[in-house]
């Protein structure tokens, strides 16, 4: 049975098996990743998706990073990322998600950061 | 004092620690405002772009197989980086050019520092639905007017009363191709959300 990707989103969902979520984690698109060195030595003669995510992680970056360098819709991203976080391959950091921002704390010391600059 | 914040993750297998944390800004304004050119000027890299089907993304896509071949529209997001310090990454997101993918500004605007509207002061009208959300949202924001040259073409209060928005939003004349320029305008907005945060804690 010949197969032809009919676009570049169903190739990309046979990388993830289907699934666009995965272990209920819902990732936001800042999320920092970052590979172990367990992780990084495990990946690094793989080929496929993980190896790739696992090799940009080096230090930290974010999710939409990934999907822009490996040219993968945002959602596939986040579920490679979870997959990985399951494995205990990568860490997370995921950004504030609460409504109201970042602590006075964190918006001071921003402010010094980018004075900085 | 480097206190792990609680949804983060760490793999335990291998000790190893994810002590940065990332903070996001929104840059918002019209069709060719200078999103990408305001990120572009700040940014440590050169802006990323990160994509996202439409339907799968605004109603989420679960594991029921094929997809819709309705799913066409793919919403696309520049963005940039800035790497503040060893644990503090900052980014910033340019919102999608239509105003209907609002589901990809509510991602955005979640948990964000703020945003930044750039203004086009010949189209004002643009700016319109970017100054409605933010305000609706609660989100801080700032409002930075394109000039060229170092001219601004307009008075900014007579923009605040086009724009209708309060007295205490900021409202700064910005170059979007100049990096000091950029810097000061983002300056600007996170000094706005401390003192809205600082007000908040008082009430």
């Amino acid at each position: 049975m010949a197969e032809q990707p009919r676009s570049r989103f169903l190739r990309q969902f046979a990388i993830t098996q289907g699934r666009a979520r995965s272990i209920g984690v819902d990732l936001p698109l800042d999320t920092l990743v970052q590979a172990t060195a367990k992780a990084q030595a495990a990946y690094r003669d793989q080929r496929g998706e993980y190896a790739d995510v696992v090799r940009l992680a080096v230090r930290p970056i974010s999710i939409a990073e990934i999907s822009a360098h490996l040219h993968v819709h945002l959602g596939i991203a986040r579920v490679l990322v979870s997959d990985l976080a399951a494995q205990g391959a990568v860490g997370v950091a995921t950004g504030n998600t609460d409504e109201a921002g970042p602590d006075l704390r964190t918006l001071e010391r921003l402010f010094d950061d980018l004075q900085a600059l | 004092m480097t206190s792990r914040p609680s949804d983060t993750l760490t793999p335990e297998r291998d000790g190893d620690e994810l002590r940065a944390r990332p903070l996001k800004m929104v840059i918002a304004g019209g069709f060719a405002a200078g999103k990408t050119t305001f990120v572009d000027a700040i940014s440590e890299i050169t802006p990323l772009t990160t994509e996202a089907p439409m339907t799968s993304a605004s109603l989420g896509v679960d594991d029921r197989g094929p997809v819709s071949s309705k799913t066409t529209t793919t919403v696309a997001m520049d963005f940039g980086r800035i790497t503040l310090s060893e644990t503090t990454v900052l980014y910033l997101f340019g919102t999608p050019g239509q105003d209907r993918f609002w589901f990809m500004w509510d991602e955005l605007s979640k948990g964000a520092v703020g945003a930044v509207v750039l203004v086009d002061t010949r189209r004002l009208q643009d700016s319109f639905a970017a100054v409605d959300y933010f305000e609706d949202r609660g989100l801080p924001y700032v409002i930075a007017l394109n000039c060229f040259d170092g001219v601004l073409q307009h008075d900014p209060e007579a923009v605040r009363r086009a724009l209708g928005i309060d007295d205490d939003i900021p409202i700064v004349a910005s170059d979007a191709r100049d990096r000091a320029s950029a810097k000061e305008v983002l300056l600007e907005l996170v000094a706005h959300a401390i003192a809205r945060k600082r007000v908040g804690n008082l009430v």
